[in-house]
């Protein structure tokens, strides 16, 4: 017995495991791509249809989902990573009075996000009478601490040499910014847009709360008023609806899996 | 300029802070603040200023079932989803270390579940869960105790909540562990094959330690999501059946816009970030102590 069990290689069970926890999402996607008749019938003969995912797209109005969410992502990592840009730069190689207390006071994001502020963050928005705009479901987070510790910490490891060279050849502050740190810091501009535009692709609790109309809600939220199941939708379409709306940043990822992978290690560890 | 590296510059350094300082403390210092605040003042009544009443909002709400109930799912959920994420990732991590026929498919099936939003996690689970129709109802009738209706029952509904946490985020934090491995240096395998190291004391002794850092930041992201996310609970059971699978962030949700009880909300909130805090707290003075920088 112990022989027979010795000779079973440990990847054998790896794979087991594997496949288990990759069971909700298989079956998601055998529901989608087959009639709704073999939503739960597997039969390897089944016939395979695209039909769901045009069904489901016409269901509802998925392509202005669409193009809310890219607004709102685009709109919302562009903001974070100019205003960061300045303030991590300033915390870096500046020196003025308040610096480091304003620095800890800022970094309390890291821990308190935005999001769980929704009911005060509400009222702000909604006295900005701003509620139900796309740019509401971004600004509370166009301040990002984590873009400012990321930055801070990468220009502090350009050399001093480069910044000096710059000046002397009469560029401004500003300029030497843009010219000297922002091009060797790419690395960490690439790892904190990746992850930041993985985060508000995926945000769902404050786009809830503040969007209020077709015009203004991301996918998240109208996959969630799709996928309510007292609504009597089919089941192949809500799988098909839910692929359709991760498809972006999953096929994303696919192609660009390194790149996600060392961002998100580069922008945890840091 | 001093010897660090800086120039002393006041006005440039306030305007080049200003603009990100401005919406941190506009949507987060500032808020944290008037919801402090707001936990201690009594709601406006027809025309009458609502003024300070102290605690009385938070003895109201622990005289709240509702909340009660929340707050101890709450704790509940942390203290299991934290747990056996982890080792789960580690489990998964130690696994797809070694190669093996399909490592790269493997790694992406544990992978994936992080990359989608929430939300398509709790409609995948929630046809999953469907009692009759779903994958898991089946799978359990094969075996005789089929009919469990997951998210209905008070008794798993909380329970439904925890595996679909876990599935999300396990895959995420396995590569953190995966990157750590790989820093652990060669040299020390030999080391250990040297001395006749066996492997259950070689990864007691040189693996774990090594991977202190990655387990505190690890726990620490698994605390913030157990308080911070509800997106499944909003969108699988609404905390129910009777709150069965309510958590706090669903309960302030609740308070602040469906009952518009915007103090209880903001007491609720309170406690909310106090406990993670607290819960961060005691994890970095746990395991930062015992964490081995290299």
């Amino acid at each position: 017995m112990r022989r027979i069990l010795a000779a079973i290689p440990l990847w054998m069970p790896m794979w087991l495991f594997g496949l288990i926890w990759a069971l909700p999402l298989l079956y998601a996607i055998w529901s989608a791509v087959h009639p709704p008749d073999y939503s739960t019938v597997f039969d390897p003969f089944a016939p395979v249809t695209w039909r769901n995912f045009a069904d489901a797209w016409n269901a509802a109005p998925f392509a202005r989902y669409f193009l809310n969410t890219v607004l709102l992502v685009s709109f919302t990592v562009f903001f974070q990573c100019v205003l960061a840009t300045l303030a991590g730069f300033a915390f870096a190689r500046l020196r003025f009075p308040g610096r480091d207390l304003l620095f800890a006071a800022l970094l309390l994001q890291l821990m308190i996000s935005p999001s769980i502020l929704l009911v005060w963050n509400y009222r702000e928005i909604s006295w900005l009478g701003l509620a139900n705009t796309i740019p509401a479901m971004g600004i509370p987070y166009l301040g990002s601490a984590l873009g400012i510790f990321l930055l801070r910490q990468n220009f502090r490891t350009i050399p001093r040499e480069l910044d000096d060279a710059a000046r002397l050849e009469g560029c401004s502050l500003l300029g030497r910014l843009w010219k000297v740190y922002m091009p060797l810091s790419r690395g960490t501009y690439v790892a904190f847009a990746l992850t930041s535009a993985a985060y508000h692709w995926n945000d769902f609790l404050w786009p809830l709360v503040i969007s209020d109309s077709v015009t203004t809600r991301p996918l998240t939220v109208g996959l969630e008023i799709f996928a309510t199941p007292d609504q009597g939708v089919q089941w192949s379409l809500v799988t098909a609806a839910t692929l359709l709306s991760s498809a972006p940043l999953l096929i994303a990822f696919l192609i660009f899996q390194r790149q996600f992978v060392q961002s998100f290690l580069r922008v945890g560890i840091r | 300029m001093s010897e660090t590296g800086e120039e002393r510059n006041v006005l440039g350094g306030w305007l080049l802070v200003l603009p990100a300082a401005l919406f941190i403390f506009a949507f987060t210092n500032g808020p944290l603040l008037a919801t402090l605040a707001s936990s201690l003042a009594a709601a406006p009544i027809a025309g009458h200023g609502g003024g300070f009443v102290g605690l009385q909002n938070y003895s109201d709400l622990f005289d709240d079932p509702s909340f009660l109930t929340s707050l101890l799912n709450n704790l509940l959920y942390a203290l299991i989803t934290v747990p056996v994420s982890v080792v789960l990732a580690l489990a998964m991590a130690l696994g797809v270390n070694r190669a093996f026929p399909g490592r790269a498919t493997l790694r992406l099936f544990f992978f994936l579940p992080t990359m989608l939003p929430m939300i398509a996690v709790g409609a995948i689970w929630l046809f999953f869960f469907t009692p009759q129709y779903g994958l898991l109802d089946r799978a359990t009738s094969l075996i005789g105790s089929g009919d469990i209706n997951w998210l209905g029952d008070p008794d798993t509904a909380l329970a439904a909540m925890m595996m679909v946490a876990i599935w999300k985020q396990a895959g995420f934090f396995m590569i953190f562990y995966l990157a750590a491995l790989q820093n652990i240096p060669p040299v020390l395998h030999e080391a250990a094959a040297l001395e006749g190291a066996s492997r259950a004391y070689f990864f007691r002794r040189v693996t774990l330690p090594l991977l202190g850092p990655t387990t505190l930041f690890v726990m620490v992201t698994a605390v913030i999501n157990a308080f911070c996310v509800v997106d499944h609970v909003i969108e699988m059971t609404q905390g129910g059946p009777d709150n069965a699978s309510s958590l706090l962030l669903y309960y302030v949700y609740n308070a602040g816009f469906r009952d518009w009880d915007i103090n209880s909300a903001a007491a609720a909130t309170i406690v909310l970030v106090v406990l993670l805090s607290a819960l961060a707290a005691l994890l970095f003075a746990v395991f930062g102590r015992r964490v081995h920088y290299r």
